[in-house]
């Protein structure tokens, strides 16, 4: 977090709408992300957590405002989200099974013009060794939090603004999960990215978060900061399970 | 890639019966074949393996060859074969390339690479352009087509939607053989070759010929492909493509206008094929329904390959080729009545023993 811009808010959403076809997910919501933060999204499944990752980038039929660094991006294109300095890690990782860990880094940077993108690469291989061992494999045969940690260092291939992750810790072991949210919140210190977390695992998103959100059927229910979410009764026994 | 586990099941007969001997030997060759999958496994990614195989195959094929009908005639064999291989070759690539971009078999791609071909055919013939800037010119018209058809009649739908692509494809591949219908007729028109056509413009090797005229479409399509595999491997669009085959969503996700990217394939995909038009052609005269049977070939050649690869496609291409040939003329029942035959056999068997292909990569979905 720095100080100089603590109360510029990257991310704005107001009034956001989305559906399916006829079903409709996302009911009126409406929350900001500031400069530096990191903001985590709580919900069970089929909350709309995803949904609301996937509005942002423009992905699924949407209404209402969502505003990057001032810029309003309803109805564009999400590559134009994406050169806007949005960058979303799907659930699932997305990252591009048939291609090289180094192909797969170098197409994270398909939206720069400048020449720093070597450079770029050599860095995120530096903070992910295991990459470097693995640069020349194909991502699909990587394990699964080898490929979350090619997934972040391949959005964060594309210098955004905003990091958006949709549940990191889904399907790897405990021990891996710790480790990834360690380098989360080294990498936010460190780039000074914004990020969006939507999680399961509260425990490990709290330690990280400045502040948190909490969806239920489509609709934000509660919302403050990391410890005083913690230390709410109903967030204690519906997300930390004690 | 983990070895193989190849030990006896534990559920053997017990120990100091009769089936312990047995069991030992069992044990003995099952290890023996385990020894043989790590050796393989040593020898590096499954595609290596797969060559050193067909080489295996085809070494063998060779010797029974030589043995059977003599040296120069599997020399000329080898050639005829070669010939239409690279035309295979460079028709297949063309589908590969669709399908990477698309996820379907272009069936119109026979047709397109024909309507191209009449396309130079009238700038060669009937306007008098030089052979080659004729060829290149409906190249890039071609291009433009394959663009067009991809932004009118392929994007507007789900790209999932696979059948509704494929009827498409095969809704263009009869548009096109009628409109080239309508204005150009069915007489068989003669094609220029870029190359020396001369009666004495050829090698000749062990006693078997090879025309310089075939020898330059090897050549051609051998560039053709090293171009195609640097654009794809080396440049920007490339990478986009690349990805954009892999995981189209993530393509969006870093900023990859997906839409455009594809159409550069279907662009490209065109362009080639009415290369490999141009360059059969003079071969087998042009009608509107010249390149059908090519299409049928380059089908057998992709299936083998792997339709996602591009050196699987030219590989399938030039081993098809061979196939047809050699087939046709050491398999006496076969002759040239059946060799089209011998195409359709190698998809079933491909499709029934490896799906993917020599080079492709197998579907695995992740849950």
């Amino acid at each position: 977090m720095t100080d100089t811009a603590v109360d510029t808010a990257l991310l704005e959403v107001h009034d956001l709408y989305a559906s399916y076809g006829p079903v409709q997910v996302l009911h009126g919501l409406s929350f900001s992300v500031k400069q530096g933060e990191v903001v985590v999204i709580l919900g069970a499944n089929g909350a709309g957590k995803t949904t609301t990752l996937r509005a942002i980038c423009q992905m699924t039929h949407t209404r209402g405002s969502v505003r990057v660094a001032g810029h309003e991006v309803h109805g564009k294109t999400t590559p134009e989200v994406v050169r806007a300095g949005v960058a979303h890690v799907p659930q699932g990782r997305g990252t591009f099974p048939d291609l090289t860990v180094m192909d797969n880094l170098e197409v994270g940077a398909f939206v720069r013009k400048d020449r720093e993108v070597k450079a770029d690469i050599d860095r995120w291989l530096e903070v992910f060794p295991r990459l470097r061992d693995r640069r020349s494999q194909v991502a699909g045969s990587l394990s699964g939090g080898e490929q979350q940690m090619l997934a972040v260092a391949r959005a964060m291939m594309g210098r955004p603004k905003m990091l958006l992750l949709d549940e990191p810790s889904l399907g790897l072991a405990p021990l891996v999960v710790q480790d990834l949210f360690r380098r989360f919140g080294q990498i936010n210190a460190d780039e000074g990215v914004t990020m969006l977390i939507v999680e399961q695992n509260a425990n490990l998103a709290f330690e990280i978060a400045n502040h948190a959100y909490v969806l239920e059927a489509g609709e934000i229910v509660l919302s403050g900061s990391s410890d005083e979410l913690r230390n709410d009764d109903a967030v204690r026994r519906a997300y930390l399970g004690y | 890639m983990s070895t193989r586990s190849t030990e006896t099941p534990p559920t053997e007969t017990p120990p100091g019966t009769n089936g312990d001997q047995a069991a030992a030997a069992r044990a003995k060759v099952s290890e023996s074949i385990g020894e043989g999958y790590r050796w393989l496994d040593r020898i590096g990614a499954e595609r290596v393996r797969n060559l050193i195989a067909l080489a295996g195959v085809l070494i063998l094929f060779a010797i029974w060859a030589i043995a059977k009908d003599g040296f120069s005639l599997f020399v000329q064999r080898t050639f005829d074969g070669l010939n239409n291989g690279f035309i295979y070759a460079a028709m297949a690539l063309a589908l590969v390339l669709i399908y990477k971009a698309t996820g379907v078999v272009n069936f119109a791609q026979g047709n397109m690479a024909m309507f191209g071909t009449f396309i130079a055919y009238v700038l060669i013939v009937e306007q008098g352009f030089p052979t080659w800037v004729g060829i290149i010119v409906a190249m890039l018209l071609s291009a433009v087509g394959g663009a067009v058809i991809e932004r009118l009649f392929v994007r507007p739908f789900d790209p999932t939607n696979h059948l509704a692509i494929t009827i498409v494809t095969l809704a263009w591949f009869i548009i096109l053989g009628a409109i080239a219908g309508i204005i150009w007729g069915f007489d068989p028109k003669a094609f220029p070759t870029p190359f020396p056509g001369g009666i004495n413009d050829k090698l000749t090797v062990f006693n078997a010929t090879l025309a310089y005229a075939k020898l330059g479409i090897w050549v051609t399509i051998i560039v053709v492909v090293l171009l195609v595999n640097l654009l794809l491997r080396r440049t920007k669009a490339g990478l986009a493509f690349r990805s954009v085959s892999s995981n189209l969503e993530s393509s969006r996700l870093v900023g990859i206008h997906t839409g455009r990217t594809l159409q550069f394939g279907w662009a490209l995909a065109a362009a080639v094929g009415t290369l490999a038009g141009c360059l059969i052609a003079n071969n087998t005269l042009l009608t509107p329904n010249f390149m059908g049977t090519v299409l049928i070939y380059s089908f057998a050649a992709a299936t083998l390959g792997g339709l996602d690869s591009v050196a699987g496609a030219v590989v399938g291409g030039v081993l098809i080729g061979l196939i047809e040939t050699m087939a046709g003329g050491y398999i006496g029942f076969i002759g040239t009545d059946l060799a089209l035959a011998s195409a359709l056999a190698v998809i079933v068997v491909v499709l029934l023993i490896r799906p993917s292909g020599l080079f492709g990569t197998p579907r695995v979905e992740r849950v």
